[in-house]
């Protein structure tokens, strides 16, 4: 899960990681008397959506009054912000930070993931700040500290001496840069996080340390234990379909292509966008029913797939194993006539009674394109798709 | 004895009065695997599905059956506790089912294995089967057939397309096992591959991975230097776009790192066979097995 930057300083402030003075707001009057309760004279308006580069896309703007901190609540509030993450049609900007200004010495960078590899949280630091870290990682791995920790053990004191000294913090702040370090390892410790990101980490003319920015996401399967995190949730920002799909326990995820699919399983659900692609067609999304693939996670599944306008034609792939292709392919069958579908439907399916199941698709008066193997409901599926040629 | 179980494993049961649990189990059974008892804190001294006598600490049941491994079937947030009890009884296997177990705990569980002999398969997996002699875990026992191709995967139902493909074409496997879609796992690729390369009954081997993470990278260094045996691999996720988590935990290219497309470089510059189709998985083990004369 994703959280706002304003949510992530949230959290920062209660960790005792230092950030700029700021509040919230959803309209331009709160905006301006945010603004007020800071001494000024330097502002940030800062547009509050999930993507990142929003500086680029007009999202951020720095100003020297309240005036001024009006105007750009103005511009930014309900703006399509368009970054290199929102896609083309951009994010509507529902919530801005209004922030003091800060007079920046050094940027740095900052962040804690997991190292899958060695099965270990790993801090990740560099002097080359505000830059893109994936782009430093690539052109000049050696500029980036790693610092591991060891799971049982925590953040011991030393290593968070061995990033700051070697990140070159001035003694004047070592000490707020240690208790930082440490503040924002506990936070992704305790919160079950999977990304914490300070970018940039600044060092101030007058030698304070600070967050000035702040992302943070969450290990979604932790959540149960942290009802103060769930609260973050901001459900405009994430793929309507893709909500609709969580509230069914289906794993559903929107692409551009004009095939829907259905399959049981994730590495099966990938598979088969694959092999949709090898034959010349494109997935309009992945979507994983789970291995039981119940009647009802069908009926479900088949309603979020068909609420999608592009989509053409589906493909079921469900390899039911211990499932009974019988009661699978009634279930197809009833949630197909329930809802009226209308494009064709490429089922392929194995399991226990397959032939069974089969003879139900031939038998019902819908008009379902079965095949027997992968290879061949791709082909179908692709040329149910195919553009008409008028000749 | 293929890899890691066969015919005498003598098998525990954690979570086997659950419902997935008890349906699994009984599935286990009718296949022939040799579950000797279960585990349910608070019901110890009962009997579940009929004859399998329940237990409530992993070490009590291990002492009473003299069983070697364990299967989980235990909801997320006691699944960590449930491996670390089966660590803890000094059991050879723990194979763990579930899905949905927080990385934070799987990191404490790693860490908590160091030095203990335990081998841990998945989590988030569909178990291990040596066809016609033993299988722990959900995938379905039939579609299975007893032969010399060792299966290797981050998926289930993947995994049971490329066997079934197996078996259509009449070729069987000597051990499937379903290492987990999870970030973090217990037994990884290279686990499996230098088992396998090890197993006289292993004639060449198939290997299935997705996108996320370095292990396919990793393995693909090891199959270099280590494995002699013929290997076909397929990553699924050539499509998937980034940043996006694709229903496993660990399927998520992020950073831009993780692609199927570098780990299909990774896997050829190695001089792997790798399939771009899951269509011909099958088809490609066998053309391998048969330019290496190990078909007769």
């Amino acid at each position: 899960m994703k959280i706002h930057e304003y949510q992530a300083k949230e959290l920062f402030r209660a960790y005792g990681v230092p950030t700029p003075a700021g509040q919230s707001a959803v309209t331009v009057e709160d905006a301006v008397a945010a603004a007020k309760t800071l001494p000024g004279p330097k502002y940030v308006v800062k547009a509050q959506i999930h993507a990142g580069g929003r500086g680029k896309g007009g999202g951020v703007k720095v100003v020297d009054s309240v005036d001024a901190v009006k105007t750009a609540a103005e511009a930014i509030l309900g703006m399509q912000l368009v970054t290199h993450q929102t896609g083309p049609e951009g994010k509507k900007v529902k919530t801005v930070l209004i922030e003091e200004g800060s007079e920046i010495d050094r940027e740095l960078y900052l962040s804690i993931i997991l190292d899958r590899s060695v099965g270990k949280p790993v801090i990740m630091a560099s002097a080359a700040g505000g830059m893109d870290i994936e782009e430093v990682a690539e052109k000049q791995p050696e500029k980036i500290i790693k610092e591991w920790v060891d799971p049982l053990l925590g953040l011991q004191g030393y290593q968070a001496r061995k990033v700051a000294y070697a990140l070159g913090i001035p003694e004047a702040c070592m000490k707020d840069a240690i208790k930082l370090l440490s503040g924002l390892y506990r936070l992704f410790w305790e919160k079950d996080c999977s990304l914490v990101e300070v970018n940039p980490l600044v060092i101030t003319k007058d030698e304070r340390i600070i967050a000035l920015d702040g992302k943070v996401n969450f290990d979604d399967n932790a959540l149960y234990r942290h009802t103060d995190v769930i609260k973050y949730r901001d459900l405009d920002e994430e793929e309507p379909l893709e909500v609709e799909a969580s509230k069914y326990n289906l794993n559903y995820i929107t692409l551009d292509g004009n095939v829907a699919c259905m399959v049981n399983g994730a590495g099966l659900a990938m598979a088969t966008m694959d092999i949709i692609k090898l034959h010349g067609a494109a997935p309009a999304n992945f979507l994983d029913v789970g291995g039981g693939a119940n009647a009802e996670a069908i009926e479900n599944a088949f309603r979020i797939l068909l609420s999608d306008p592009k989509v053409k034609a589906v493909l079921i792939n469900i390899f039911g194993g211990i499932l009974r292709c019988d009661l699978l392919a009634e279930g197809v069958v009833a949630a197909a006539s329930k809802l009226e579908v209308k494009l064709p439907i490429v089922i392929r399916m194995e399991g226990t009674n397959v032939e069974r199941g089969k003879e139900i698709l031939h038998n019902s008066t819908l008009r379902f394109l079965v095949a027997d193997t992968m290879q061949e409901a791709a082909q179908k599926v692709a040329d149910a798709v195919k553009p008409v040629s008028v000749g | 004895m293929a890899i890691w179980v066969d015919e005498n494993t003598k098998i525990l049961v954690q979570g086997i009065t659950g419902r997935e649990g008890s349906f699994h189990a009984e599935q286990c059974l009718k296949y022939g695997t040799k579950i000797v008892g279960g585990i349910t804190p608070g019901k110890g001294g009962t009997t579940a599905l009929g004859q399998v006598p329940v237990f409530n600490t992993v070490s009590e049941a291990k002492r009473a059956t003299g069983a070697t491994v364990s299967v989980i079937f235990v909801p997320p947030p006691f699944a960590a506790d449930a491996i670390m009890e089966a660590v803890d009884a000094n059991l050879d296997l723990a194979i763990c089912i579930t899905e949905g177990i927080p990385v934070r705990d799987m990191l404490q569980v790693k860490a908590f294995m160091q030095g203990r002999r335990t081998r841990l398969i998945g989590p988030n997996c569909p178990g291990i089967i040596t066809p016609e002699r033993c299988k722990i875990g959900i995938m379905p026992g039939h579609i299975h057939k007893r032969g010399p191709v060792g299966v290797v995967s981050r998926s289930g139902t993947l995994t049971y397309e490329v066997v079934h493909q197996l078996s259509q074409l009449g070729i069987g496997q000597s051990t499937c096992v379903g290492i987990g879609g999870d970030p973090i796992n217990g037994t990884n690729f290279i686990d499996c591959l230098r088992a396998f390369q090890a197993d006289p009954e292993t004639k060449a081997i198939c290997m299935i991975g997705e996108i996320g993470g370095s292990a396919e990278e990793e393995a693909a260094e090891f199959i270099k230097d280590n494995v002699t045996k013929p290997v076909v691999c397929f990553i699924a996720g050539q499509t998937a776009p980034p940043g996006k988590r694709m229903g496993h935990a660990g399927a998520i290219i992020s950073g831009g790192k993780g692609t199927a497309k570098e780990k299909m470089d990774a896997l050829q510059s190695a001089g792997i066979r790798v399939c771009e189709s899951p269509a011909v998985m099958g088809q490609t083990v066998k053309e391998a097995m048969e330019a290496a004369s190990l078909l007769v």
